[in-house]
Formats: C-alpha cells, structure tokens, sequence
C-alpha cells in the first residue's frame, strides 16, 4: 500500500536491522554477480511504507518490509535471488501481466476481479476493514449507516474503495478517493473528513503520526493479503503457493509476521484455511465479494454514469480553471506593460515562479500546505491551483499579444484624445486577443488534459475515475478506450469553436 | 524671418530637443497660420519628423516653448493625457505607415475617439464620419478594413481620423512618400480644400514639385535649425542655403 513519507520506527528494530543488513547483501550480491541463475524479479511499491515495503531509512537504496522478507522466503526456495522492482501501487496488475516482474508483493489484495484476470498466490495475511474517526466522535461514528452526508475517505482502487462504492447509495455519504494511505488521516484530523475506512495495520500506522483519531473495535470486512502473477504464468504460481504454505506450516511466515509486529488472531485461522486446502485446488476461495463478479462488458456499463459524471467534472472544471486563468493573466500582462517597478517585479516572479515550478507541487501546497491557514475545499483548491498555474501562461501569451500590436497605432491613439484606459480596451486589447486566440485555445486544449493531475488533491475527474474503473475490472483496455473516447468529445469541439472565431475575427467581413 | 501673426495656430519658439548627446532640434523658430499648407523640408535625419512628434505631445521637449491656438506647453517630460484634452481637440495628426486600427472599418476608425475620447453621441460621430469620407473620395470604402484599403484610400481614411473632431491644424508626416504622381496630385487637392476651410497644415515632405505646387510657404530644417524658409515658389525656385540645393538635386 502506497504512502507517502510514511516510514515505521520502533519496536523491532534490532532484528529488522539483522534482516535489512542480510538483505543488502543479497542485493549487492545480486547487482554485482551477473552468473546464473536468473534473479527473482518482484514489484511493490516503496512509497506504501512499512510494514510492507519501505527504503531503509539507513540506505534508501535498499528496501524492507514483510513483503521484501516474503519475496525473499520465496526465491530463495526457488534458489533464486531475489530483485526489487519499483512500481506505483495502482500499477501493480498491469505492470506485472506485461512482464516487468514474476510476482506482484505489496500489500495486493485479494479481489474478484484480480482473481479473474490475474494469477494470484494463496493468501498469507488476513487484515480487517476499520473505521478510524476523530476522537471526539468515537460515540457516533460506529457503522456505515452513521454516515449519512458525511465524507469517507480511501484508498482508491482497494477493497475500501469497493466497499465504500457499493455501500454510498445506500448510506447517503460521500466517497472520497486517494492516491495515497497518509494524507486521508491528515484530512481526517482537520476536519475535511468524517472518517477513513483502510486496512487496519495503515490504520494502526496512521495513529501513531496523526494526533486525536481512534479505530473504531468493529470491523467492516475483512481482506487478505495476496501475490498477483501473470495470468499465464499459473505454474509459477502453483510453485510460490507451495512455498507459502509450507512456510505457515513450519513457522518461517509467523516470524515474518511477528518481526513486523502484524501478527494477530486472525493469522493462525487463516494460515489453518490455507493449509486444509488441497493445493490442486489451486487458490483459496476469494474474499467475500462485494457485488456478484460479472462480465467485463455489464461491470463497463455499470461504471458508465460515472465516467459520465467524471467528465462533467472534468470540463467543468477545466471551464472555470480557464476563465480564472484569462482574467488573472490579464491582471498579470497589463500588470506588467503598464504597472510600476514593484508591481512589475512582484507580477514577474509570480509568473517565473509559477512557470519553474511543477504543477503537481503547486496543488499539493494549495491543498496540503495551506490547510493549517485556510481549507479549501478539494474543488476549490484544484480550481484555483490549475487557474492561477495558467495564468502565468496565458499572461505571456497576452504580454506577447499586447506587444505585437504596432506603436504607432498607439501613438495615434494618443493623439486623437484616448486615455491610456481606453486606449488599452478599445485598440490594444482587442487587437491582442485576436492574437492570443490561437495559442489560447492550445492552453485550454492541455489545460482540459492536465486537469487529471487534480487527482493527487481527491478531486475523482474522468482520469481518476478510468483508473478507479481499470483496477476494477484488471484490465485497460476498455476504459482506456472510453475515456480516450470522451477526452475527445471534449476537445474536439472546442478546438473546432476556437478555429471558427479566429478565422471569423481574423478576417472580418 | 519667421512670420508671427495674431492668426498663427501653431507657434513654435526656440524649439530645442536634445536626444543623447544629440541636439535633435536646436532652437527652432516655426509658424503655422490659418488657410495655410507649409511644407516641412530637410534631408533625412534633419528633425522633420521629431518636431511634428514634439508638436502633438508625442515627444517631451528640453528648450522653448509650443503652442497652439493659445494652448502652450513649456520644456518637459510628455504631460499626462488628462491635461491634453485642449491639445488634443486643436490638433490632429497623420502618421506615414497611417497607423490605422486594424480591428475597426474605417468608419470605425473615424468615430472611435470622437465618441470615447470627445462625448459625441455614436449617430453624431457616424455623420460626421460619413461625410468626412465621402469629402476625402472614399465614402465607398466605410464598411471597408484597412487591410482591404490601398494605400491612397488608407492615407484619406487617417485623414478624415484625423479630422473627426474637426481640429483646426493638421500635421501630416510624408504623406507623399507612398503615393504615384497621380495620386499626389490628387491628394494636393485635398490639401488645398482643407486649408481652404481655415485649416492650417503643416506637412512634412522630400517632394519639392509637390511642395512648389500646393504649398504656400516652406520651412527647411537642416541639422535641426532652420536653415531656409519663404513663400514655396521663391525658395524652391531659388534656394539660398546648402541643404534646400541639396534637397531640390535629390
């Protein structure tokens, strides 16, 4: 599971320490002997934090975690070393089904859908779905139901999320989808959400960093924990479960589970279900299913209305983010052909800043950094982050504009009695917006694209919800398509109005 | 000798306009009466151009004294525009490239400023407008953009711009320049009508024949001072100074 800058301290360390200092030298010794045989390529994602895969804070080089001491357990039982590969979490299944590694460790869960376009291990950890609430509402936040047009917030693409999804109508709340494990629990101590549903160990984790929240004891489901292999590669799998279960029966797992401080209850009845099963059946019934598995042709329809939805977001969002963008550029451009020394200077930073700075680190500061002085909503802040990031674009392209428009009609502006006002509203500006028409209607062409990166600050737009759509069915293909499909509907029109009011401003008849 | 009169619409006085280390203009003494065309003469580089700008409070000025018809400016920076309304409605200015507003028809172009810049009322400024085009021969072309204009059309359009709020002196900076000798003869006469209206033009130009036939008095500049002036025919016909020979040899 994925977070960001989250990194476990504490209990255990001395023997994780033991653990890491092997595993260095297994991966230097993997790095340096190029000798058969082939290394044992596995995915996660560092950013997901211990317990399951996390930089070593002594040599970020090198990772550890459960899932890098299972990976280890199975190749070395494959004799093999093993090789870490860095993936984004939400990236997993399709990174794994094209061969960038054999096996997929990283907290994977256990889902139908992955179960059915996926190869996938036996389970080796049980978790529970808990609720975690401020403090101060442990007595009335307890269920699903106490949540009615409240805000609940999770991981996209989990098990959460689905549980979540099914249950909205129902429930009367609102889902709100992250990219990462950490920032929902920040969100939750200031106020912008009711609640967090997540496994309980990112919960447990999340606990000891953020101040005022508690775990609700009743959980709302439970999940387990799998490795997700190719489709095709079934065999390899039937080899790891083997690996798996023999390292339940002779405790190898257990101290795993317990170096990492996950170990519980539920562990041993798991590990009891997993062992009972014959291993020709292959993999262990799946998780209790949130809705009954379907084609992939009816789930696409189901997700329909809310692409739909999603692409109303986007272009309305990408609307507003625009029109912000042409009235402050506006501001800024004439700002600075017409404005003092210090209104200059201030207007240039501004737009060097803007323009030398990721857009991405700008919505976080809005969204995140700012929320000790002022909560924008996720709405809000993704508005104002993409407007005020245009702006310092379009103002170049008016300040251009604004200049091309030649000196002496200015002059002979001036001379008939114009005040500079006036002069700026009814020759120059004019004249310079049928200039900046053209490279305008790009901006808002990449503008409608970029407005996918809002995901990262909770806004769910048509990006967000392809991808929420993609991890559920396991695979692209489709969604890509539709959301590819919709992009376009988007675009092209609006490219094509934009043509037609400049070929009908550039030669009036 | 400079002429001064009761009647003089522009007075420039030991006019002095130094750019750099250069004195531009360098103690120029100038008048513009009414019902007068005067010629602006002078080689490239001899000022012409400065002191028209210097005239209409396009360019400040670092010596004596401009006026027109009573609104008088002394040596300094280029005012605001608030304090220019005066200037502004007693004179008006034709630039060589016509500087028209590309995005305006060309009566557009003419009632633009006398609506926003004068209070006239819009169906005010669109008579005037129309008939001023239709006086200039180019009533047909109202509808027209400047980039559908030629470039004897554009040049009576910046005129009749030039006129809208009806300024009694007309500074025109060589309207000659881009015109075949048809054309320049054409534009004489309407030179001569305007100036026969009580209108008092000062025109820049190197055309000495056009300057013999329609002007009535020539001023030559030369180094920026004036270096010759007197009724058109006698200058022109017998040059004195250096630079008026030179001027009628190119």
């Amino acid at each position: 599971m994925p977070g960001i800058g989250n990194r476990e301290t504490g209990i255990g360390r001395s023997a994780r320490l033991r653990r890491a200092l092997s595993l260095t030298g297994v991966f230097a010794f993997a790095s340096l002997a190029h000798a058969a045989p082939e290394p044992f390529r596995w995915g996660g994602d560092a950013e997901g934090g211990a317990p399951f895969v996390e930089a070593d804070p002594r040599d970020p080089s090198v990772v550890r975690g459960m899932d890098v001491e299972i990976a280890g357990l199975i190749a070395g039982a494959l004799g093999r070393t093993p090789l870490f590969v860095q993936v984004a979490f939400t990236s997993i299944d399709a990174s794994v089904e094209r061969g960038d590694f054999v096996v997929g460790l990283s907290g994977v869960e256990d889902l139908p859908a992955r179960r059915a376009a996926h190869a996938v291990t036996v389970p080796y950890f049980e978790f529970r779905e808990v609720l975690t609430v401020r403090a101060s509402d442990r007595g009335r936040f307890r269920a699903l139901s106490d949540f009615r047009g409240r805000r609940i917030g999770t991981l996209s693409g989990t098990l959460a999320y689905d549980l979540l999804a099914a249950g909205r109508a129902a429930g009367g709340f609102q889902v709100v989808s992250y990219d990462d494990d950490v920032h929902p629990y920040g969100d939750l101590a200031e106020g912008r959400l009711d609640a967090v549903l997540l496994d309980h160990i990112i919960a447990q984790r999340a606990l000891r960093h953020v101040a005022g929240l508690t775990i609700q004891p009743d959980a709302i489901a439970s999940g387990r924990y799998v490795g997700v292999l190719a489709k095709g590669n079934a065999a390899l799998r039937d080899r790891i479960d083997q690996v798996l279960r023999r390292a339940m029966s002779d405790g190898t797992l257990e101290g795993i589970l317990r170096r990492w401080n996950v170990w519980d209850i539920a562990q041993p009845k798991l590990f009891s279900r997993v062992l009972a099963q014959r291993p020709a059946d292959g993999a262990l019934a799946p998780a209790p299913a949130i809705r009954p598995a379907s084609s992939a042709g009816s789930r696409a329809l189901a997700y329909l209305p809310a692409l739909l939805r999603a692409a109303l977001i986007t272009l309305l969002l990408s609307c507003l983010a625009m029109a912000l963008a042409v009235a402050a550029g506006v501001v800024l451009a004439s700002g600075r052909i017409y404005g003092g020394p210090v209104v200059r200077a201030l207007f240039t930073v501004y737009v060097e800043v803007v323009r030398g700075t990721p857009v991405l680190l700008q919505l976080f500061v809005l969204y995140y950094g700012l929320s000790s002085v002022i909560r924008l909503p996720a709405f809000v802040a993704a508005l104002l982050g993409l407007g005020l990031n245009y702006a310092a674009y379009e103002s170049e392209i008016y300040r251009g504009a604004l200049e091309a428009v030649s000196r002496a009609q200015l002059e002979a502006a001036r001379t008939l009695g114009l005040s500079e006002w006036q002069i700026l509203r009814l020759v120059r500006g004019p004249q310079a917006f049928r200039l900046a028409l053209a490279p305008m209607t790009n901006d808002f062409v990449a503008l409608l694209k970029d407005s996918s990166l809002v995901s990262v600050i909770t806004v769910v737009e048509l990006t967000k919800q392809t991808s929420i759509f993609a991890a559920n069915i396991g695979s692209w293909v489709l969604p890509g398509a539709l959301c590819a499909a919709l992009y376009l509907l988007l675009s092209l029109p609006l490219s094509r109005l934009a043509r037609s009011l400049e070929r009908r401003w550039s030669a009036p008849s | 000798m400079t002429l001064v009169t009761a009647a003089s619409l522009l007075d420039v006085r030991g006019l002095r306009l130094v750019r750099g280390a250069r004195a531009v203009l360098d103690g120029v003494d100038l008048s513009v009466r009414r019902g007068e065309i005067c010629a602006l003469m002078g080689l490239s580089g001899s000022g012409k151009t400065t002191l028209l700008r210097a005239a209409v409070a396009l360019e400040g000025f670092d010596g004596g004294t401009i006026s027109i018809e009573g609104f008088e400016r002394s040596p300094g920076p280029v005012p605001p525009e608030s304090r220019l309304k005066d200037l502004r409605r007693r004179a008006g200015m034709v630039f060589q490239s016509h500087a028209l507003f590309e995005h305006l028809t060309a009566l557009g172009n003419t009632t633009l400023a006398a609506v926003y810049a004068h209070g006239r009322s819009d169906a005010e400024a669109r008579t005037r407008g129309l008939a001023l085009l239709e006086s200039l021969g180019v009533g047909g072309r109202a509808s027209a953009y400047p980039r559908e204009l030629s470039g004897g059309e554009a040049q009576r359009v910046a005129i009749a711009r030039a006129l809208a709020v009806d300024p009694p002196l007309l500074l025109m900076d060589e309207p000659t320049a881009s015109l075949d000798p048809a054309r320049r003869g054409s534009l004489g006469e309407v030179l001569r009508s305007l100036a026969a209206e009580g209108r008092g033009l000062l025109v820049t130009t190197h055309d000495a024949d056009f300057a013999k036939t329609f002007a009535d008095r020539v001023v030559v500049l030369a180094e920026g001072r004036v270096a010759e002036e007197g009724p058109a025919s006698e200058v022109l016909t017998d040059p004195q100074h250096l630079a008026t020979k030179e001027l009628l040899r190119g």
